[in-house]
């Protein structure tokens, strides 16, 4: 399930939620992205998506995870708007019948998000407003999953 | 009618979100010329690298026609979440 929401959320309550009724799950991996303060030179956030599309191309990468790393179920939750430093902006989660299955789903997704996914950072700390984009680091993590390989190499 | 919605610096650029236009173009080059034709900022932002383009949703690549009631966007590179 993909959400976007602008609203905070709870991610024990979601954990909870996505944990139950799983007979054939033998794991469920959990990932909390919170907005980072960069020791005061980023006091908020506002993350702009496009209502429809934004969903639309997570959920095809959903939809590619869940088939290359044998997932049983995914949930996708994102904030959009305006976020404070110290806030969960993505809480992404994974059930699979093994652990391994499960990191690495919620690994990939994760990396994706990070690097492709349709949002528009803007981040406001004291000299200003500026536009955020993906860092090498983000392309580079992100690239690991395109060798062919289930696992990066 | 054409809906043209813009993000992200785009939208900074053009000092505006949202418009419609009426009647809608023909084709999604001829909007692009139309919505930069009074913003020379704009139709320079429109051409750099990574800007993409969907129509009702789907990602463009090139042109294409244009039909009424076409939502039109125009994407700056995706920073992810």
């Amino acid at each position: 399930m993909i959400v976007l929401t602008d609203q905070a959320f709870d991610a024990g309550a979601e954990l909870t939620r996505f944990s139950q009724g799983r007979g054939e799950s033998g794991a469920v991996v959990s990932f909390l992205g919170l907005a980072r303060g960069e020791a005061g030179q980023a006091v908020a956030l506002d993350l702009e998506a496009y209502p429809g599309f934004t969903e639309g191309e997570i959920g095809a990468i959903a939809a590619v995870a869940t088939s290359r790393f044998c997932l049983h179920d995914v949930l996708i939750l994102h904030r959009t708007g305006p976020i404070a430093a110290g806030e969960a902006i993505v809480l992404v989660m994974t059930a699979a019948a093994h652990r391994r299955e499960a990191f690495e789903g919620c690994d990939f997704l994760m990396d994706y998000l990070k690097s492709r996914a349709p949002f528009w950072k803007k981040e406001y700390g004291p000299a200003g407003a500026a536009w955020v984009e993906p860092t090498g680091r983000d392309l580079a993590d992100a690239g690991r999953w395109d060798q062919g390989a289930r696992r990066p190499s | 009618m054409a809906r043209v919605l813009l993000f992200g610096r785009l939208r900074d650029v053009a000092g505006w979100r949202e418009r419609p236009l009426d009647p809608a173009p023909a084709t999604l080059a001829a909007l692009k010329a139309l919505i930069g034709a009074d913003n020379p900022a704009l139709a320079a932002a429109l051409e750099a690298p990574g800007v993409q383009a969907a129509v009702n949703l789907i990602l463009v690549r090139g042109d294409c026609a244009l039909t009424a009631g076409a939502e039109v966007a125009f994407m700056p590179t995706m920073s992810g979440g």
